[in-house]
C-alpha cells in the first residue's frame, strides 16, 4: 500500500467493495416486483412505464434462476474477498500476492529446466560448444544479454571487443571467458595528460608503426622513448600487451577504440575506461556455462551456416 | 405456475404486483413431420457428421484439422497457420458476421433454426427424449407423476440421462480432439492417462452439452443469445420469416367441419393450438414475429397438416414477408423484393471480402522474414576500408517441408553478406514449421558510399524440398537501412 499516502485509502476501497456488494443485492431484491395496472379487458400490457408518450416498457420476465445466479456471484465475491486480498489492506486468508505467485512460477520453471541444464553442466565447455542445441540456447542468451554492446554477430563496436575473432584481451581459454562473465572486467587505460602534445603525437606514431601502419619515421624514433617510459609497463616492451590486466596487444590489427593517429592521441591524453559488468548476480551458473561455450565456440567451432 | 407470474393483489382494484422474474415453464414440444422437419434432420446430420467426423480425417501423416494451441499452429488440411496469420481469423469473423446479416435480411434466423449448435443438440436430445419418454402428452403425464417416483419413471429417466450423457461425453471428447490429436487422446482415454486440462475440457464441454441441450434449451436463445436481440435491426418488412397470415386466419375459432366458416364470420384458423404445441421455444406465432422465434418452421409443418385435414389451403403459417402477407402477394411476387438495396450491399461487400479472403489464403507465402537492425552499434569500420552493419534475420518456414533459403542484399554497390564468423553464408536450410534466427553482417566498401542512412533490401528466395513440396519459388523482400557514419 506504499503507493497511497494514508491508510484511509484502504478503508475507502474496503467500503466501496463491501457496500457495492450489499447495494447490488438490495437493488436486486427491492426491484424484483413492480406494480402494474390492468387493462380493461383483463390483460396486463406493460409495466406502466411510458416514455415519449408512446414508448411502453413491456415485461419479459427473466427466469428466476438468473436471479439466483446473481446471488451466487455475490456469494462468490464474498468468499473471494475472504481468501484473497481485496478488502483494502486485508491480506486474505490464503496469503496470496502476485509477487509470491511470480516467484513460485519462476521456481517451477527452473525445476522444469533443471534436467536440461544438468546435462550441460556435466559436460566440459568445449563439449557443450559442439552441441547444436546448446549453441542455440547460447545464442538466445547472447542476444538477450550481450548483443546490446557486442552486437548480434558478436563483432563488437568501438569500445566493445569483437568476440568472434581470435584476439582476446584477457585470454581466450574457456576459463578466462568464464571468469570475464562471472566477475566482469575493468579495462582501465590511465590518462597521460602530463605528456606534452609533441610527445603524444610521437608515441601515437610509434604505436601505429608497431602494427605496420603508416607513420612518420622521425616521430616513431622519438616515440619509442616515450613509449618505453610510459606505456611499456602495461603493454610490454614489444607492445604485445598483457592479458592479466587486459592491456591490449598493440602490434596486431585489432583496435578497440580505433587506430587513427587522432584516436590514439585521444586515448593517450584522456585514457579509456572499458567496463564489462559482472554477470554473477544476473545469470545463473548454468546460463554462464552455456554462454561461455557459445562465446568460445564463436571463434573455435565452425558455423554450419557458413562456407 | 401462472399464479407466480401475477403475484399478490395490489392496492386498488385493477392494480397488481408483477414479478420481474418468473419460474421457467418447461416446454414439451410435440413431434412434427413435414418439409421443414426434413430439412432440419438433413442439417442436423450434415453438421454432426462434419463435427464428429472431421478430427478423424488424416492428411499427410497428421490430423487434417488440428488446432495445436501449445505450439501455436493451426493445421487445416494443407494449410498451417501461425499466430502471424491472425488476420485470417479476423477476416473469417467479418465474413461470418456479414453472412449472418445477409441471411437474416433475406430469410430471418435461418442459422438458429437449422445450424446453431444449441438448436442442433437440443434437437438430438429431444429426439432421444421422444424415443424414451414418448411424445408431448406422454412426457407431460410422466413429469406430472408425484413423488416418490415409480420404478417405471426411474427406469425411463435413468435411460434417458444415460443416453444423453453418452452423447454429451462423445461430444466433449470430439471437441477436445480438435486441440489434441484425437488418436492420441483416445489411447490416453482408454488408458486413463488424460492430462488434467484435457480431462477438464472434456468433462466441461460434455457438461455444457448435457446442460444446454437437456435443460437450458430455449432459455439460451431467450436470455443469453445476443443474436435474438439484434435481429430486429436486420429484419425488415421484406424479410422472409415464419409468418402467421392474420389477414386470412383471423378471427380464429373452432367450427364444425361441415360449416361454412366464412358465413360464421371466422377466418381459416381453427384455433387448434397445434402451432403452439410444436414450438420448441413455447411461443404463439400468431402473435407475430418475436425475438423468441428461432425460425425453425415446426409450426408451418404442423399447421399445413391441419389445413390438409380440414380441407383448407396450406400456408396459413408460411415463410413469407410481412409486406407479402399484408398485401396478399403470392410468393413469386414477394420474391421480387428479396434483391433490395440492403441485401445487394451485404452481398456486394461479402463477395469482395470472400474473394479477398480466398485469394489471400490461396496465395499465402509460407516464407516469412523479419529483419531487425542492431540498435546497440550503428556501424563499424572493418579492415580499414569497409563499413559493416549488423542485422538479425528471423527466417520463418511455415510450410511442412524443409526450405532451402538464399539471401541477397541489394541497394548499395558491392554489398556483401557474412555470417557471425565473417564467412560467406551458404544456402541455409530452415526446418519444416520452424524458424531460424541468424545474425548477419553486411559490408560495403567505404569509397562506394556516402555518409548517412541508406535504404537497403534483403531479397530472400526459398524453395521447398520433400515429396509433397510445392515447386513455387517463395520470395520475400524485406526493407531495412544501412548506416554509414560520418
Amino acid at each position: 500500500m506504499s503507493d497511497f499516502f494514508s491508510s484511509g485509502w484502504g478503508i475507502y476501497i474496503a467500503l466501496v467493495t463491501g457496500v457495492g456488494i450489499i447495494w447490488c443485492l438490495y437493488l436486486l431484491f427491492s426491484q424484483r416486483k413492480t406494480n402494474v395496472t390492468y387493462e380493461a379487458d383483463g390483460s396486463v400490457a406493460d409495466t406502466g412505464h411510458v416514455w415519449d408518450g408512446d414508448l411502453r416498457e413491456l415485461n419479459n420476465p427473466l427466469p428466476r434462476w438468473w436471479m439466483w445466479m446473481f446471488v451466487l456471484s455475490c456469494v462468490f465475491a464474498i468468499v473471494y474477498l475472504v481468501l484473497y486480498p481485496g478488502m483494502g489492506t486485508y491480506e486474505g486468508s490464503l496469503g496470496y500476492t502476485t509477487r509470491n505467485a511470480h516467484e513460485a512460477s519462476v521456481v517451477q520453471a527452473n525445476q522444469q529446466l533443471k534436467p536440461v541444464y544438468a546435462k550441460y553442466m556435466s559436460m566440459d565447455v568445449k563439449q557443450v560448444a559442439a552441441d547444436p542445441a546448446a549453441r542455440e540456447m547460447g545464442q538466445r542468451l547472447f542476444l538477450n544479454h550481450c548483443a546490446q554492446c557486442h552486437g548480434s554477430d558478436a563483432g563488437g563496436s568501438k569500445g566493445f571487443p569483437n568476440l568472434a575473432d581470435t584476439d582476446w584481451l584477457y585470454g581466450g581459454d574457456t576459463q578466462d571467458i568464464k571468469q570475464t562473465l562471472i566477475g566482469g572486467r575493468a579495462g582501465v587505460m590511465p590518462a597521460f595528460a602530463h605528456l606534452e602534445s609533441a610527445q603524444v603525437s610521437d608515441v601515437a606514431n610509434y604505436v601505429r608503426s608497431l602494427s605496420g601502419l603508416a607513420a612518420d619515421q622521425i616521430k616513431v624514433g622519438r616515440g619509442a622513448e616515450v613509449y618505453k617510459a610510459n606505456c611499456a609497463a602495461c603493454h610490454g616492451a614489444e607492445g604485445k600487451g598483457m592479458a592479466a590486466m587486459g592491456a591490449p596487444n598493440l602490434t596486431d590489427k585489432v583496435w578497440l577504440y580505433g587506430g587513427s593517429e587522432a584516436t590514439i592521441v585521444e586515448t593517450v591524453l584522456k585514457g579509456r575506461n572499458g567496463m564489462m559488468p559482472a554477470h554473477e548476480t544476473i545469470l545463473t551458473p548454468e546460463k554462464i556455462h552455456l554462454l561461455t561455450a557459445y562465446v568460445w565456440g564463436l571463434s573455435n567451432v565452425k558455423d554450419k551456416n557458413s562456407k | 405456475m401462472a399464479n407466480d407470474f401475477l403475484a399478490d393483489e395490489g392496492g386498488s382494484q385493477n392494480t397488481v404486483e408483477l414479478s420481474l422474474y418468473e419460474v421457467r415453464r418447461k416446454i414439451y414440444p410435440r413431434s412434427v413431420s413435414g418439409v421443414f422437419a426434413k430439412w432440419r434432420l438433413i442439417l442436423v446430420l450434415a453438421t454432426q457428421i462434419l463435427f464428429y467426423g472431421l478430427p478423424w480425417v488424416q492428411w499427410n501423416d497428421r490430423q487434417a484439422v488440428l488446432f495445436d494451441l501449445v505450439s501455436r499452429k493451426f493445421y487445416i488440411f494443407g494449410l498451417v497457420l501461425w499466430p502471424q496469420d491472425i488476420i485470417y481469423l479476423t477476416l473469417l469473423l467479418i465474413l461470418s458476421a456479414l453472412a449472418l446479416f445477409l441471411f437474416t435480411a433475406v430469410a430471418g434466423r435461418l442459422f438458429c433454426g437449422y445450424a446453431c449448435p444449441q438448436t442442433v443438440y437440443t434437437e438430438i436430445f429431444m429426439w432421444i427424449e421422444r424415443k424414451v419418454e414418448g411424445d408431448r402428452f406422454a412426457r407431460i403425464r410422466l413429469d406430472g407423476e408425484d413423488w416418490p417416483w415409480s420404478f417405471h419413471k426411474w427406469r425411463i429417466k435413468i435411460t434417458k440421462h444415460f443416453l444423453w450423457i453418452l452423447i454429451a461425453l462423445w461430444t466433449g471428447f470430439t471437441f477436445v480432439g480438435y486441440f489434441t490429436p484425437i488418436k492420441v487422446l483416445s489411447a490416453e482415454l482408454i488408458a486413463f492417462t488424460l492430462g488434467p486440462w484435457q480431462a477438464f475440457w472434456l468433462l466441461f464441454y460434455s457438461f455444457a452439452t448435457w446442460g444446454n441441450a437437456g435443460f437450458m434449451r430455449e432459455q439460451v436463445c431467450k436470455y443469453m443469445c445476443p443474436y435474438a436481440r439484434f435481429q430486429s435491426v436486420m429484419v425488415d418488412k421484406d424479410t422472409f420469416v415464419v409468418t402467421y397470415d392474420k389477414t386470412r386466419g383471423d378471427p380464429r375459432g373452432g367450427r364444425a367441419k361441415a360449416a361454412n366458416h366464412k358465413e360464421l364470420g371466422l377466418g381459416d384458423c381453427v384455433d387448434c393450438s397445434i402451432c403452439v404445441q410444436v414450438c420448441p421455444t413455447g411461443i404463439d406465432i400468431r402473435d407475430g414475429l418475436q425475438y423468441m422465434c428461432i425460425g425453425c418452421g415446426a409450426c408451418i409443418d404442423a399447421c399445413d397438416q391441419v389445413m390438409d385435414k380440414v380441407g383448407y389451403d396450406k400456408g396459413l403459417i408460411r415463410y413469407t414477408s410481412e409486406r407479402a402477407m399484408l398485401e396478399h402477394m403470392d410468393n413469386k411476387k414477394a420474391r421480387h423484393y428479396i434483391f433490395r438495396p440492403r441485401v445487394l450491399v451485404y452481398l456486394g461487400i461479402m463477395s469482395v471480402l470472400l474473394i479477398a479472403f480466398a485469394s489471400s489464403v490461396f496465395l499465402r507465402n509460407p516464407l516469412r522474414v523479419d529483419v531487425m537492425r542492431d540498435r546497440g552499434a550503428l556501424a563499424r569500420e572493418v579492415e580499414g576500408t569497409k563499413i559493416e552493419n549488423v542485422y538479425r534475420l528471423q527466417i520463418m518456414n511455415s510450410s511442412e517441408n524443409p526450405m532451402n533459403v538464399s539471401i541477397v542484399a541489394t541497394g548499395l554497390p558491392g554489398m556483401q553478406i557474412l555470417s557471425s564468423q565473417g564467412k560467406e553464408i551458404n544456402e541455409l536450410i530452415v526446418n519444416p514449421s520452424s524458424n531460424l534466427l541468424i545474425p548477419v553482417k553486411v559490408r560495403v566498401a567505404i569509397e562506394d558510399v556516402k555518409a548517412g542512412t541508406h535504404p537497403i533490401n534483403f531479397d530472400i528466395e526459398a524453395t521447398e524440398s520433400g515429396p509433397n513440396a510445392s515447386k513455387t519459388l517463395r520470395v520475400r523482400d524485406e526493407k531495412s537501412s544501412f548506416i554509414v557514419p560520418r
